[in-house]
């Protein structure tokens, strides 16, 4: 392939400079600190050259070009986007999307409803590829590193010389977690070339304990899937089963539609208790939740069993030896050694009685972090209590192929490259150096290797201690398949030619196995041409019409893995094996952003711009803590803190302190995936990376925790978490309701008004929100976000209150600490203040209801924020859009307009989609079916929270969302009279007795 | 201190200076009002292939459809691709020096850039199709594209013209089946109230919210 012309790129684009505008401190709200104060000959001069210009006259217009195509293709639909079905991958497992390309630009993400891993819905990763796709950093091409440090721009023929004159010999290769069959049968070829290869797997996402703890439990390692709509209780040591996994969307469906059916059938929603340290958003719509430190958890979860499973309370040396990975500090013997705890005791003996009660359509979920011996206690758990199809065993879907040998772990790799054993290594879709505890000692390693070759997406860090570097492609630019966590498979297909010179992984695997020029279609074809072969579609125009049916549907039929028959779990030895360790140590947990993940989607600005569930942090990451504890430390929200762990007595990281209520006590949390040193231009050094604190072992660490400072400026954007009784989230007593079923919705006395009656002809839009059905997951932030050309504007910006997020998701905190997140975004008030304090008309109301901002109208007076009682309005308060950067233009829907400088912007209903439905209809003359139009936000929402569509269309979807007895209007005192309205949570249920 | 000017003196500076500020102001209403804000039109515009409309479309008789092909079906209603010229000039005139952009399009697959004529401002959204659908003719915009042998703009494209058909379409509409057609229609009132029912308009409202074109 010859090398492409490069796409001309203006490095100093406004996003990348947004991260600092004022490096440090505030941005001054009422001017603009890049001009210099002018004086008066300078004004004078302006003047003069202004008058000039104007005298000078004006020229018209530069004209545009118009390119035609030479090759008229197939489909040629400009204003309508075309849909592929492809999917995203997360830790190697698949989220079934549909890619929306406009002019053969993917522009925007939509949830496969026919994939098992989205049901329609998705998380907001899947809604950030977008811009992981346009990213300016991604890795162009080939980089050698000279043996002098210095990088150079290479070619692929470089590199394939330098690979076929390599020493002959193994070759070591160091793969991050992959559930594709293709990739897999490729890496057993490369592998087979020479006895002494060796694959080692970079388990990032954690799955090493869960494993060897089935292997522990069962023989045999195995996979949970988990239908949390056929189940009653639903309990989780430590983990968040709503946006933790592959499956967390699907779960989150599953539970918020069992849900939905059993309230409005005057049932018993499923129980929801949650164990866990930090905050999560399964916690927080928990109907029980307990913070725990994380040896507490573990001591519940093994008292809890104890007291159900009479043989471990005397199960002694007969039972198997547990994994080796049990390096973990809190293990068992941190759990025995608060396992008097009462804490602990309250909750092992509340969880057993429930257990007890719901045996056989429970459903029990624990975090990556628990020690080998408490997962496999877990799966004996879930084994026993979820008999009745709330969970089902398979065969992990990341098993490999069968002729690949199972994997090394990064320590068995070190040690190799420490026996000089390894000449030749390859690292494949993954970042180790960063995202491994033992980065440093990987990064001397790799340096030491003869042919070190790295194929990521980008330059990292990893790249960086390699030889040789090579640019992998997209997900959305080539070939590949990959599976989801039920097993079920799909195929990857290509949405754009690849914008530089890349491969995919299964393309390098093969040229590097020596095929001249693979293709990455042929190489997915042929092997699933060999697995559906065995499936029955053999014939050829079989397998061909199953071919174009597995990528339109996105899901390949047939392909979910078959419930695997387990033998009873074996138990795991009870006992305190370790010595406990310093009993007034803090407990920390390093768990995955809910942003940035690992690291890897550091680079991306909506995803580090998006506020982080529970306390609204964008642009970085902070040590969370208890308040309790943090009293007892001397910390505060802002304060620098000094970690290191107990077992190192100097070291450590510089943290800043976030006191988080609801957090456990004695235990400290401080997500991964910051400070990265080679993310490129948005993620490098932003928050503190905590890799000097983890063990390379899964579990909590004992740390030691001093004040260092103060003065740490978060960007937050909430403040206020109270509601100070305006009841704008509200919730409704379960008895409440059941007594007001059937009674419709509580009659709103219809304040008087001086305005005009407002015509509902034709259509009248509107919006549901449901708050029970919100888990507070951001999905619609950002699926807005993508939708609607919403720019990023940095942290200092958000520091100055300048968000630009068209809906926000608050999170208000009752008395208890509950967590309520309530969207909020443009109520498209029939009396709408903001339109009566426009001095120029440009914020107006259309015939159907839209309160319209129109920008070319907008001279940027702000009066119309001003009176908004809502707060939904975003000014543009710089050039934010990022107009300059080539590449990052086409990532724009261009059927919004990209606002500019100076301009005021909100919620819009999508008036994009609601004009191609309503353009469609005129043109066929067929009237549109009941909602037709779905919002971004509406159709991303994995629980179905957000009701929209036509107020005059009696069948319509929102129509029956607000007839419900839960129906309320946000500060309807005011009588704004808004379009978008709520529907209360259902409170807690009065508690199961036992 | 001693008065500058006598009072009858001030009082013609005065009327002289409120003069000259109302004129001002007057000269500049009136020139906004009746000014020409785009000297492009009707002015030809050059092109890499001095590809004739009056050739292809008065004498030769093409539909319009036949190289814009996705007119009726999309926004934009499309250039024609290198392969739809080839249909005739792979055999017409296929030596002529004219056609050396469109030989080197066809040699190396890259398009032809074409230099646009009609523009409109990015925050405004015109559909194509569905003003053909509702019966608005070609030469409703585009003029008498027939009778230019290079095109040029037919009109200025300013938003006070749009907004005077969305208020009154019915004078601006064709039937069905002469959209296509360069001939002028010459409908009688009670034709064009017919034809504007027909049609089934949305209502001059609807057509004339700022969210039907701006968004």
């Amino acid at each position: 392939m010859t090398p492409r012309p490069p796409i001309r790129i203006v490095l100093d684009s406004n996003v990348r400079n947004g991260r600092h505008p004022n490096d440090h401190g505030r941005v001054d709200a009422c001017g603009d600190d890049n001009v210099a104060r002018p004086t008066r000959r300078s004004v004078v001069q302006w003047l003069a050259a202004s008058m000039a210009l104007a005298a000078s006259g004006c020229s018209e217009h530069p004209r545009g070009t118009l390119d035609s195509y030479a090759h008229m293709p197939e489909i040629a639909v400009n204003g309508t986007p075309l849909y592929y079905a492809s999917a995203c991958l997360r830790d190697g497992f698949a989220q079934g999307v549909l890619v929306a390309t406009q002019q053969g630009r993917p522009v925007k993400v939509e949830g496969n409803p026919g994939h098992p891993a989205s049901l329609g819905g998705t998380d907001v990763f899947a809604q950030a590829e977008i811009l992981q796709l346009w990213d300016p950093d991604r890795s162009r091409n080939v980089v050698r590193r000279s043996t002098d440090g210095r990088s150079e721009p290479s070619s692929w023929p470089a590199f394939m010389k330098a690979w076929r004159e390599r020493p002959a010999g193994a070759v070591h290769v160091l793969a991050g977690p992959s559930t594709s069959p293709t990739e897999s049968a490729g890496l057993a070829r490369l592998l087979g070339g020479d006895p002494g290869s060796r694959w080692y797997l970079d388990d990032r996402a954690g799955g090493a304990g869960e494993r060897a703890a089935a292997q522990a439990a069962f023989g045999r390692p195995v996979r949970w899937v988990r239908h949390f709509d056929r189940t009653t209780l639903i309990v989780s040591f430590g983990a968040d089963p709503f946006s933790e996994g592959p499956a967390a969307v699907r779960q989150a469906a599953d539970w918020a539609r069992a849900r939905g059916d059993a309230i409005a059938a005057g049932r018993r929603p499923p129980t929801l208790v949650a164990l866990e340290t930090m905050p999560g958003l399964f916690g927080a719509r928990a109907d029980e939740r307990l913070a725990l430190s994380p040896p507490q958890i573990e001591a519940a979860l093994w008292l809890c069993a104890r007291r159900l499973l009479p043989a471990l309370a005397t199960a002694s040396t007969n039972a198997p030896a547990p994994g080796t990975a049990t390096g973990a500090m809190a293990g068992q013997g941190a759990a025995m050694a608060v396992s008097e705890d009462a804490a602990a005791s309250a909750a092992a003996e509340r969880l057993a009685q429930l257990l007890e009660r719901h045996r056989g359509a429970a459903l029990l979920c624990g975090a990556d972090w628990l020690s080998v011996p408490s997962q496999a206690l877990l799966h004996a758990l879930a084994q026993r209590f979820g008999s009745d199809g709330a969970i089902e065993a398979i065969a992990p879907p990341e098993e490999g192929a069968a002729s690949l040998p199972p994997p090394g772990s990064l320590r068995d790799l070190l040690q190799a490259v420490d026996h000089r054993s390894v000449d030749t290594l390859l690292v494949l879709g993954a970042n180790p150096v960063y995202t491994s505890a033992d980065g440093a000692a990987l990064a001397a390693a790799m340096a030491k290797v003869p042919l070190g070759i790295h194929f990521g997406s980008h330059r990292d860090e990893t790249a960086a201690s390699c030889g040789w570097h090579l640019p992998c492609g997209h997900v959305f630019e080539q070939w590949g398949d990959a599976r989801a966590f039920d097993g079920s498979a799909t195929v990857l297909q290509p949405v754009i030619t690849p914008l530089y010179d890349t491969r995919s992984p299964i393309e390098l695997l093969a040229l590097l196995a020596g095929e001249p020029a693979p293709d990455g279609r042929a190489l997915v074809h042929a092997q699933w041409k060999a697995l559906a072969g065995g499936a029955g579609a053999a014939g050829a125009s079989d397998f061909d019409d199953f071919w174009r049916r597995s990528l339109r549907d996105g899901v390949i039929a047939g392909s979910r893995s078959a419930p695997l028959a387990l033998p009873p779990a074996r138990l795991p030895q009870w006992g305190p094996d370790r010595p406990a360790p310093a009993a007034d140590a803090i407990w920390g947990l390093f768990p995955s952003d809910a942003s940035v993940l690992d690291g890897s989607h550091a680079n991306n600005g909506w995803l580090q711009e998006l506020p982080r569930p529970f306390t609204k942090i964008t642009w970085g990451n902070a040590l969370h803590l208890g308040p309790e504890t943090a009293r007892t430390l001397g910390l505060k929200t802002g304060d620098l803190a000094r970690v290191r762990r107990i077992d190192q007595p100097a070291g450590g990281i510089e943290a800043p302190v976030w006191v988080l209520p609801g957090h456990a006590e004695r235990s400290a949390t401080l997500p991964r995936g910051y400070g990265r040193r080679a993310a490129g231009g948005i993620g490098d050094q932003v928050g503190v990376d905590n890799a000097p604190l983890r063990s390379a072992t899964p579990g909590a660490v004992a740390l030691v925790i001093e004040r260092s400072g103060d003065g740490h400026v978060f960007a937050v954007t909430q403040v206020e978490t109270d509601q100070q009784d305006r009841d704008l989230a509200r919730v409704i007593d379960g008895a409440a309701l059941a007594a007001a079923h059937g009674q419709g919705p509580s009659p709103s006395a219809a304040n008087p008004t001086l305005y005009p009656p407002v015509a509902l002809q034709g259509a009248a839009w509107g919006m549901a929100i449901d708050l029970d059905a919100c888990i507070g997951c951001n999905v619609c932030t950002i699926a807005c976000q993508a939708e609607n050309n919403i720019p990023v504007v940095g942290p200092a910006e958000i520091e100055a209150g300048r968000v630009m997020h068209w809906i926000r998701v608050d999170a208000y905190r009752d008395e208890a600490d509950r967590v309520l997140n309530q969207p909020v975004t443009c109520m498209h008030c029939e009396n709408a203040p903001c339109e009566l304090v426009c001095p120029v008309g440009a914020t107006v109301h259309d015939s159907e209801g839209l309160n319209v901002q129109v920008y070319n109208r907008c001279v940027g007076t702000r009066f119309c924020s001003n009176n908004c009682p809502y707060k939904v309005r975003r000014f543009n308060f710089r050039q934010y859009s990022d107009v300059r950067t080539e590449i990052a233009k086409l990532m724009h829907n261009p059927d919004v307009t990209v606002r500019s400088r100076g301009v005021m912007e909100k919620c819009s209903y999508c008036v994009q989609r609601i004009s191609r439905a309503r353009r469609e209809e005129q043109k066929t003359g067929q009237p549109n079916g009941h909602d037709e139009v779905r919002t971004a936000c509406q159709s991303a929402c994995p629980t179905g929270a957000i009701h929209f569509g036509d107020l005059n269309d009696p069948h319509s979807d929102v129509v029956q969302a607000k007839a419900s007895p839960r129906h309320y209007v946000m500060l309807g005192e005011l009588n704004t009279r808004p379009r978008t309205t709520y529907l209360a949570r259902v409170g807690a249920l009065p508690k199961e007795e036992s | 201190m001693p008065q500058a000017f006598e009072p009858r003196v001030e009082l013609i500076i005065k009327v002289v200076l409120i003069a000259v500020l109302a004129g001002t102001g007057a000269l500049v209403v009136f020139l906004i009002a009746h000014g020409r804000h785009d000297d492009a039109v009707g002015i030809a515009v050059p092109q890499p292939i001095p590809f004739s409309h009056k050739h292809h479309v008065g004498d030769v008789g093409l539909d319009c459809r036949f190289c814009h092909v996705t007119v009726e079906t999309d926004a934009s209603p499309g250039m024609p691709a290198t392969q739809v010229c080839m249909t005739c000039h792979s055999q017409l005139f296929q030596d002529q020096p004219m056609f050396a952009p469109l030989r080197a399009s066809v040699a190396s697959g890259q398009p032809i850039v074409w230099t646009q004529v009609n523009r409109l401002p990015d925050y405004a959204y015109f559909d194509h199709s569905v003003h053909i659908a509702k019966g608005v003719g070609c030469i409703e915009c585009h003029g008498r594209i027939d009778q230019e042998p290079l095109v040029s703009k037919a009109e200025a494209l300013q938003m006070r013209w749009c907004v005077q058909c969305h208020n009154n379409p019915g004078p601006h509409l064709r039937p069905p089946d002469e959209v296509f057609s360069m001939r002028p229609a010459r409908l009688s009132d009670e034709e064009i109230r017919s034809l504007a029912q027909l049609m089934r308009l949305e209502s001059k409202q609807r057509l004339s919210d700022c969210s039907t074109c701006h968004r």
